[in-house]
């Protein structure tokens, strides 16, 4: 009887895993097909498709304009959303609850809707479809959730540090550099971390913001469009690979805080 | 106007609808170690805060060196803060946390690290230079928060309960040390503790705080045997307290109707007057002397042995409201529930406006 519980038990977790990352185990597997259909039997490994990956340079320049918008954008979402948290945390705002939920209120609407509101926008402002549209989308939906994760490790135990350093002389920027980022540095790389991750993977918001220079994402679904191929296997392992490199990154930093 | 290194003057405060400090003067004397004690909520931190520019008080002035500094932010103003939690910079060195008050003022690395060293040398740390804070116990970062006060010199250094997170044997090496280390620095200290023992230890000057005033203040010795106040009567030390009318005042001596009978003492009153009289646990004599006060008869209550005497509460045979503290030699033989006669020396009785 406990041996059955046991097989079941085992046989769920299977089930579950199995659910979650066959998916990616076939496209990786695939990617290394050696014929031209990634479709069963698998013919490899080979390493053909990556090669015909790297030498694309449309994909190439696709992959570039990712890292760049995902840095970049990224390093403005961290920088805002920490500026915000600490001014959250530090003063009192008239209104403040409600202005922290404005704030955190974009992580509830969809990338479709946030995406279309600034195409609109952009439109009307005159800007038109670029990285830079697309770079602007990504702070919207990444700078919550870079105030959230900043706030929620803005602890009452640093004020005290704050005002040693404001006691000792230091200017507010002085402060913010010298102080407070130092001290809230796990929080911010996770932000940053997890800013990489969305941004590098995100497609409605590139899709529609972007036109002849493009993300990765949004390359590979033109890719797509002319039908299955081991080469688009290929690069979704590559896109597959740096989110999980990202997705560690941002572990690390958020676990390995220091005892204060 | 005066020589006092700081002059706080009428100084009123409010946190909304409560007022936590109620026309407060004070000055503080350079070189001088000052002790605000206090209850909490008696408004000592909040007095300290103002002190160091953290809080700008609703009414009054502070001036420091003779300027007015009632509005300079704490970064402007000549006073550094040891904080209760120590407040060290947890991704600094011990060296560039005593370092960063100079940093901040320019000074270059070479002068900084001699001056840091040097500080630390003076709390007895001078090892810790490169460890980081929390490599070290509790003791050794009260010391780090406090050279890094003391290298930037200020004219007057603000202790928020300096002694709070630490036991009771560190807190009093501690307190040993702070007195030692402020002799030798010769910079005013304002040093804020609920702690009466600490505050009789390192005093110069006590200032006992209640509710948002000062009660009373003076050398501590002077503090504890003449009381201005009720409050300061029982918070500083222990003391039976005897609630009366006076019924007759005269050529400096007055006659009190108390609990325990019509006591005369000399002093002045206003006749009528409801006064207290306070008697300290040393002076209360068990059994009748010649030429004392007698205040009746008492109920022994509790014998408590505390080593060197012994600490008895009795409650009087006149009013069971009326509790004696007395403080017996360690041979008495007096036992709870004995009967005895209470009496001191007329010189020996406080008399405090009620």
């Amino acid at each position: 009887m406990r041996a059955i519980v046991r097989t079941a038990a085992w046989l769920y977790a299977i089930a579950i895993y199995g659910f979650i990352f066959l998916p990616v185990i076939v496209l990786v597997l695939f990617s290394l097909q050696a014929t031209s259909f990634p479709i069963p039997p698998f013919t490899g490994p080979s390493l053909r498709w990556y090669q015909a990956v790297l030498s694309d340079t449309r994909l190439t320049s696709a992959l570039v304009n990712s890292l760049l918008v995902a840095i970049l954008s990224s390093a403005a979402s961290v920088t805002l959303g920490f500026l915000s948290a600490w001014g959250f945390a530090r003063f009192t705002l008239p209104g403040s609850a409600l202005l922290r939920g404005l704030i955190t209120l974009p992580l509830t609407v969809s990338y479709l809707i946030i995406g279309m509101g600034l195409l609109v926008l952009f439109n009307w402002a005159g800007v038109p479809k670029s990285l830079l549209a697309a770079g602007i989308g990504h702070v919207v939906i990444n700078l919550p959730l870079c105030f959230a994760v900043i706030y929620s490790q803005m602890g009452d135990h640093q004020i005290n540090i704050e005002r040693a350093a404001r006691d000792l002389g230091a200017p507010e920027w002085k402060l913010l550099l010298l102080i407070t980022v130092p001290v809230m540095a796990p929080a911010i790389f996770a932000g940053f971390f997890l800013s990489m991750t969305f941004s590098w993977d995100e497609f409605v918001i590139s899709f529609l913001l972007t036109r002849f220079d493009t993300t990765l994402p949004v390359e590979i679904w033109n890719l797509l469009r002319s039908g299955l191929n081991p080469k688009t296997n290929a690069v979704g392992s590559l896109v597959f690979a740096v989110s999980i490199v990202l997705v560690v990154f941002f572990e690390l930093t958020l676990l390995r805080r220091k005892p204060a | 106007m005066s020589a006092s290194l700081v002059d706080i003057r009428n100084v009123s405060h409010r946190f909304g609808q409560q007022a936590v400090l109620k026309n407060v003067s004070l000055t503080i004397e350079p070189g001088s170690y000052t002790i605000l004690l206090g209850p909490s909520g008696s408004g000592k931190t909040t007095l300290l805060s103002i002190l160091g520019g953290f809080v700008t008080p609703s009414e009054g002035k502070v001036f420091i060196r003779g300027e007015d500094c009632t509005s300079v932010p704490p970064a402007k103003r000549p006073t550094t803060t040891v904080f209760q939690d120590y407040a060290l910079f947890p991704h600094m060195s011990v060296g560039s946390n005593v370092g960063f008050g100079l940093r901040m003022q320019g000074v270059d690395g070479a002068t900084r690290t001699a001056k840091a060293r040097e500080a630390l040398a003076l709390v007895g740390l001078a090892a810790a230079f490169d460890k980081k804070p929390h490599q070290l116990s509790g003791g050794q970062r009260q010391r780090v928060a406090l050279a890094r006060a003391l290298v930037i010199e200020p004219a007057v250094l603000l202790l928020d309960e300096p002694l709070g997170a630490l036991d009771l044997k560190l807190r009093r090496q501690m307190q040993d040390e702070l007195k030692a280390i402020q002799k030798r620095v010769g910079t005013a200290f304002v040093h804020v503790t609920h702690d009466q023992e600490e505050a009789m230890a390192l005093a110069g000057h006590c200032v006992v705080m209640n509710d948002g005033r000062i009660e009373d203040e003076g050398a501590p010795e002077l503090v504890y045997a003449r009381p201005a106040t009720r409050f300061s009567a029982t918070f500083m030390g222990e003391s039976t307290i005897l609630s009366g009318t006076v019924t007759e005042a005269k050529d400096g001596s007055v006659t009190i109707a108390t609990p325990a009978g019509a006591i005369s003492l000399p002093g002045s009153a206003a006749a009528g007057a409801k006064v207290a009289l306070a008697v300290r646990p040393e002076h209360l004599v068990l059994g009748e002397a010649e030429g004392h006060v007698s205040l009746g008869a008492a109920k022994v209550s509790d014998v408590v042995f505390q080593g060197s005497f012994k600490r008895v509460l009795a409650t009087s045979a006149f009013d069971p409201a009326l509790q004696f503290i007395a403080k017996a030699p360690a041979s008495a033989t007096v036992r709870p529930g004995d009967t005895v006669a209470v009496s001191c020396k007329a010189a020996d009785i406080i008399l405090l406006a009620n």
